[in-house]
Order: structure tokens, then sequence, then C-alpha cells
């Protein structure tokens, strides 16, 4: 019962954790894009940044995905699904970019 | 997670339970990874679309940065009130865990209301998801996510009622686990969504 108790303290502790770097982590862009003149791709490179590190900290405090091996199909379907995801959405934003500038009109 | 739940039970009976938890809990997730696709999907669209104004206004023209800021702190908030549900639960806490819930429904909600009234001022400007391609997809995204979070409460009001008749019995803590995944998943797309839709929308 104490190893309950003691693992469910720490996981509160691992919510409160999480929730303080998810608020820092939406804090830093809303701050540079309110209340900075930073040039527009260090902007969103600061937004991306922070946005990618949210992420990781939501799985890691919020989904509790770790590197245990009771998670390894866990890992490898969102390993996978990521591959999956960089594939479809860059493959379609570069083709329609491209195709943008095909159909551009003629002078 | 399932360590935890998986600590409460001892006997061979409910190993074989736990073992069938497990994969419940796997097949969820290949779920959400499935609808991780969708709004990955949604998002290029979104991109793809992101100078189609027609002539009509722009992100810079419609979003009210204070109305995002408002949603986010919102979501957030309900994803950390979601997690000490499913812990009060698990430590045998009922109505601590009701109580719990009905504050994530309370912060639910009120993000959907928000979002609706977002929603509502656009349309009423004229400009609604027919008037260009950019605000088709914008509906679109961020309109299949309120829909979840809506549908995401739906299903907490279900474990509300589950945990008041059945107590916190195995079966239920299980289901309210991968609620509790469906809930903290929703809060991810959220990132995305102010990350890639209303920061860059708002920047000169």
């Amino acid at each position: 019962m104490s190893e309950i108790t003691q693992h469910q303290s720490s996981s509160v502790r691992s919510y409160l954790v999480g929730f303080g770097l998810a608020l820092l982590l939406t804090a830093i862009p809303f701050v540079v894009v309110l209340f900075t003149s930073l040039t527009k791709p260090l902007t969103l490179s600061v937004i991306a940044v922070a946005a990618v590190i949210q992420i990781l900290v939501h799985l890691r405090y919020f989904l509790h995905l770790n590197f245990s091996p009771s998670n390894r199909w866990f890992l490898v379907t969102i390993a996978f699904t990521t591959v999956i995801l960089v594939i479809m959405v860059g493959g379609s934003i570069w083709i329609i970019i491209d195709l943008n500038r095909h159909m551009m009109p003629m002078p | 997670m399932q360590a935890t739940l998986s600590m409460a039970l001892t006997n061979s009976h409910e190993q074989t339970e736990t073992q069938a938890d497990e994969a419940r809990q796997l097949g969820f997730w290949f779920y959400l990874m499935s609808d991780g696709v969708i709004f990955a999907l949604l998002f290029a669209t979104y991109a793809a679309m992101s100078h189609s104004f027609a002539g009509g206004p722009s992100g810079k023209e419609l979003f009210d940065i204070r109305y995002t800021l408002a949603e986010t702190a919102l979501l957030l908030t309900s994803s950390l009130t979601c997690g000490l549900a499913t812990l009060a639960a698990l430590q045998q806490r009922r109505n601590q865990a009701v109580v719990w819930l009905l504050m994530t429904l309370v912060l639910g909600l009120s993000f959907v209301a928000l979002e609706l009234s977002e929603f509502g001022d656009m349309i009423g400007q004229g400009a609604g998801p027919e008037r260009s391609g950019y605000l088709s997809a914008f509906f679109t995204l961020v309109g299949t996510h309120g829909l979840h979070v809506s549908l995401g409460m739906v299903w907490l009001l279900v474990m509300v009622a589950q945990l008041l008749r059945k107590g916190t019995r195995f079966q239920v803590l299980s289901r309210l686990q991968r609620w509790a995944l469906f809930w903290h998943f929703l809060d991810i797309v959220w990132v995305g969504i102010f990350s890639v839709v209303y920061l860059p929308g708002v920047l000169p």
C-alpha cells in the first residue's frame, strides 16, 4: 500500500511539473508574439520550438510515456505515426507550394 | 499508468483482467494515432490554404489573441484536473474524482462556449466558412477539434455516472484512463492549433 501511495504522490507531482512546464512553454510564444518585435522568421522559430517541446512535455508528464519496456508498443506506434505524418504533411505542403508557383499567372 | 492500476490487483483472475486492460489501452492508443493523422491532414490543408483569402479577411483581421489565450488556459487547466481525477479514482477516492471530473467539465464547457462565441463573431462579420478557402480550412480544423472536446465531455458525463453507480471498480478505472488519454490528446492538438493557426495568424 505504501508503494502505491508513494507512486501516486509522485504522480501528483508529475502532473504539477507538467502543468508548470506547459504554462511556461505557452507563455513564451504568446509573450514573444504580443510584446516583442523580433523578425518574423525568428518569431515563427520560437513558436515552433516551444510547441514541439510542449508536446513532448505533455507526452511525458500527462500521458506518462517513457522509455520503459512496458511502453514499447506505444513508442513504436507513435514513431510510426510521426513518420507517416512527416511524409503526408511535408509532402502535401511541398506539392501545393510547387503547384502554386507553376500556376502563377503569366506577366 | 498501467503499472499503477495493476498494483491494485493480485490474484490470477485479476491478472488476466490486467492483460485485457493493457490490450484495450493499446487499441485505444492506435485509435488516437489515427485521429492524429486526421488532424495532421487538416493542418496540412490549412497550411495549403493559408493564403487563399479570395479577397476576404485574413487571420490578422479576424483573430483576437485574448480569446486564444483564455481558451489555451482553460484547456491546459482541464488537463491538470483530468489527471487529478484519474489519480483520485485510482486511490479509490470516488467523490473526489467526481469533483475533479466536474471541474474538468466546467473548464471544457467554458472552452467550447468561448470558441462558439468566437465562431459566432466571425460568421456575424461575414467571415464564415463559405467566405474563402482559408476560412473553410480554418473552421474545419478548429471545428473538428471543438467537436472532439464536446464528445469528450459526453464521455466525461458517462464516466461520472459510472463512478457514481458502479464505484471505482477495475473496469470503470480502466475506461477512465482511456478517457483521460483522449482528453490529454486533445490538449496536444490544441497546442498545434494555437502554434500553427492563431499565433502566426496575428503576426504582421
